[in-house]
């Protein structure tokens, strides 16, 4: 779950990280209002959740109230980087003497927390050199200690006036990462302004499946909504852009099924891992929601272990017969009671394979 | 010989009682793996499938030597059965469970490493030792002894492809479920170096996907090997971005994409599968039959 900007800087002052005096608003007259409580110079910033905002027009600055209320009226509502602009946040406009980059992540190969530091900061951290970049996995068992910390500034260069604050913040990021349970924690830039570190941007990424012990923390949507109706039902939905709507028991064979359908030329609606053991209720919401897109082709891979292939063909003729399925249905099923099930299917008008590439290449003839 | 696990391998469920675990204990018993006992807090001294259940590991290891565990805890409990597990001196630790925190995954794999002990998965359908020990839930009638080394990141492409091998009789030695998560235990290279070192395996099946860099790492292994590895990976239609069902099946910033992993298996001599069913021609050339 992504945060927005203005919801990661909150949660970085709730633990004393510095940030700009600024916040969030949905209208060009509250944007006006807070740049008269600020005074002074403004940036207004689209709170979209993608980077590159300032090239897409999403941020503008403002020396006066009426200025920013202009700014938020243009930013408010447009579309930066494909995103819809629905909030702004108007923040005071912060003297950078210099801009650093600072970030906690999960390191997957490593299989510990990583921070990842760097004296170029304000530019994509991919473009930034190897040789530019300072690197510390993190022993969960005893956290960002102060020595990690010296050591990080000793490797970055910089200079010994914002040592105190620099020793201080870091710390306190890895105590946000941790007890938000955080897959990404990022500070880019991370701006050195006198004698204050300040987070310029905030990037916060918190873990999906942590969700259910972060209640205090605000909840973001980013699915659409059949992903989120899917989400509901606990099957594994991603929306795409094609036509023939899949479905099969098993996130690998289910990229597996995607790409297969793509190697012969056809497109897939959707991403659909409907498990092992989805009896008739949940094989029917399924196809409801497959349906819901208007697919072309109805495409099903069943490869059953636990699943019986009997029980399978038995709720799709089913759902058939109660709901009707206004589109073909191409079903590739193999397994445990395989004789039994595809029997069945074939005696109720159902296209029946053994081979999950003749069934793909069969849905995507019946798509063209 | 297999890796890992064989016929003499202690095993115990955690979570013996609940339904997952009842079910799949039973799938074990048939397939011959020595479950010693099963763990349910409350429970113990009841009797489940003919196995006696213990309130803690520790209790069942007064009564027996545990050589492995296998968990079907829920996420929110999953860490603290783990840790359990790797405190009692068990050292291999099987986590069959789906949707545990990454956080709480990389203290699972944390804490193993500080007790000698292997974390397979989370989120895995666990590993089979073809005729000696299966531990977890792939169904018991794919497999066949044989040569081939098998492991791989998701479960049911690995049904399919495991499923084709004993179809065109190639038997295989061992299969490990690495899991599907972002942060897990055994990795790739692991494996490999493993099946590099057992006699009965002759030739590595090595299924991946996207997201991550495991398959990048294991290449570089893959050069030194004196045994041909075959791979597959998922996840050549997937859009950048989303997470296609395993939470570590994503392309993020340009990283863990298809192409990069295809090109890392293939420069280290590896022969890489575009559809499943082709692995078993591949292991044919590649092993001369």
């Amino acid at each position: 779950m992504k945060l927005f900007e203005f919801m990661g800087k909150e949660l970085f002052a709730k633990y004393g990280i510095t940030t700009p005096r600024g916040k969030m608003v949905i209208s060009p007259e509250e944007a006006a209002a807070v740049a008269v409580e600020i005074g002074g110079e403004v940036v207004v910033k689209s709170q979209i959740l993608s980077g590159k905002r300032g090239k897409g027009g999403g941020i503008a600055f403002a020396s006066t109230p009426g200025q920013a209320k202009e700014a938020a009226a243009k930013i408010l509502g447009s579309t930066v980087q494909g995103l819809k602009v629905e909030s702004v946040l108007v923040e005071e406009k912060i003297r950078i003497d210099r801009e650093l980059y600072l970030a906690i992540t999960v390191d997957g190969s490593a299989k510990k927390p990583v921070l990842i530091a760097s004296a170029s900061g304000g530019m994509d951290i991919e473009e930034v050199p190897e040789d530019k970049i300072v690197k510390h996995h993190i022993d969960t068992f005893i956290g960002l200690q102060p020595y990690a910390a010296r050591e990080i500034f000793r490797q970055m260069g910089l200079d010994q006036g914002i040592a105190k604050e620099f020793y201080k913040l870091l710390p306190t990021l890895y105590k946000v990462f941790r007890e938000k349970d955080c897959e990404l924690v990022e500070i880019n830039p991370l701006v050195i302004s006198g004698d204050r570190l300040i987070a310029a941007d905030a990037k916060v990424t918190i873990d999906d499946e942590a969700l259910f012990r972060q209640k205090d923390l605000p909840h973001v949507e980013e699915r659409t909504e059949s992903e989120q109706k899917a989400h509901a039902l606990g099957l594994s939905y991603v929306q795409l852009d094609g036509n023939i709507a899949v479905m099969a028991n098993g996130a690998g064979i289910t990229m597996g099924t995607l790409d297969i359908i793509q190697h012969y030329g056809g497109a897939a609606a959707n991403f659909l891992d409907a498990g092992g053991g989805t009896g008739q209720e949940g094989t029917a919401k399924a196809l409801e929601i497959l349906l819901s897109r208007n697919p072309r082709v109805i495409l099903i891979n069943i490869f059953g272990g636990i699943t019986r292939c009997d029980d399978v063909a038995n709720a799709l003729v089913s759902v058939k017969n109660d709901i009707g399925i206004p589109v073909p249905v191409v079903i590739r099923l193999v397994g445990t009671n395989e004789e039994l099930g595809v029997k069945i299917l074939k005696e109720n008008g159902f296209d029946a394979y053994k081979m999950m590439h003749e069934a793909a290449a069969r849905a995507v003839e019946l798509a063209r | 010989m297999a890796i890992i696990i064989d016929e003499n391998t202690n095993v115990i469920v955690q979570g013996a009682t609940g339904n997952q675990g009842k079910f799949h204990m039973k799938q074990m018993l048939a397939y011959g793996t020595r479950v010693v006992g099963g763990t349910s807090p409350g429970k113990g001294g009841q009797e489940v499938e003919g196995v006696r259940i213990y309130d803690t590991v520790f209790a069942a290891m007064e009564e027996h030597r545990v050589d492995a565990t296998c968990i079907f805890i829920p996420a929110p409990f999953a860490r603290d059965a783990a840790f359990e597990a790797i405190e009692a001196g068990v050292k291999v630790v099987v986590v069959i469970t789906e949707h545990i925190p990454v956080h709480d995954e990389m203290d699972i794999i944390n804490f193993a490493r500080k007790k000698g002990a292997m974390v397979i998965g989370p989120n895995t359908f666990g590993i089979v030792s073809s005729g000696k020990c299966k531990m977890g839930i792939p169904p018991n009638q794919f497999f066949i002894p044989g040569p081939v080394g098998v492991v791989a990141r998701s479960g049911t492409l690995t049904y399919e492809i495991v499923g084709n091998l004993t179809a065109n009789g190639m038997g295989q030695s061992t299969v490990v479920g690495l899991g599907g998560d972002r942060a897990v235990g055994l990795s790739f290279i692991d494996v490999l170096e493993k099946f590099e070192k057992d006699p009965e395996t002759k030739a590595v099946v090595m299924v991946g996907e996207i997201g991550g860099n495991q398959e990048e790492e294991a290449a570089a292994f893959i050069k030194k090997m004196s045994k041909p590895v075959i791979g597959y990976i998922a996840g050549k239609s997937a859009p950048p971005g989303k997470r296609m069902g395993h939470a570590g099946a994503i392309i993020e910033r340009g990283k863990g994409t298809f192409e990069g992993k295809v090109k890392a298996l293939k420069e280290a001599g590896a022969s890489v599968a575009t559809l499943t069913f082709e692995v078993p021609a591949l292991i044919k050339e590649r092993l001369a039959l």
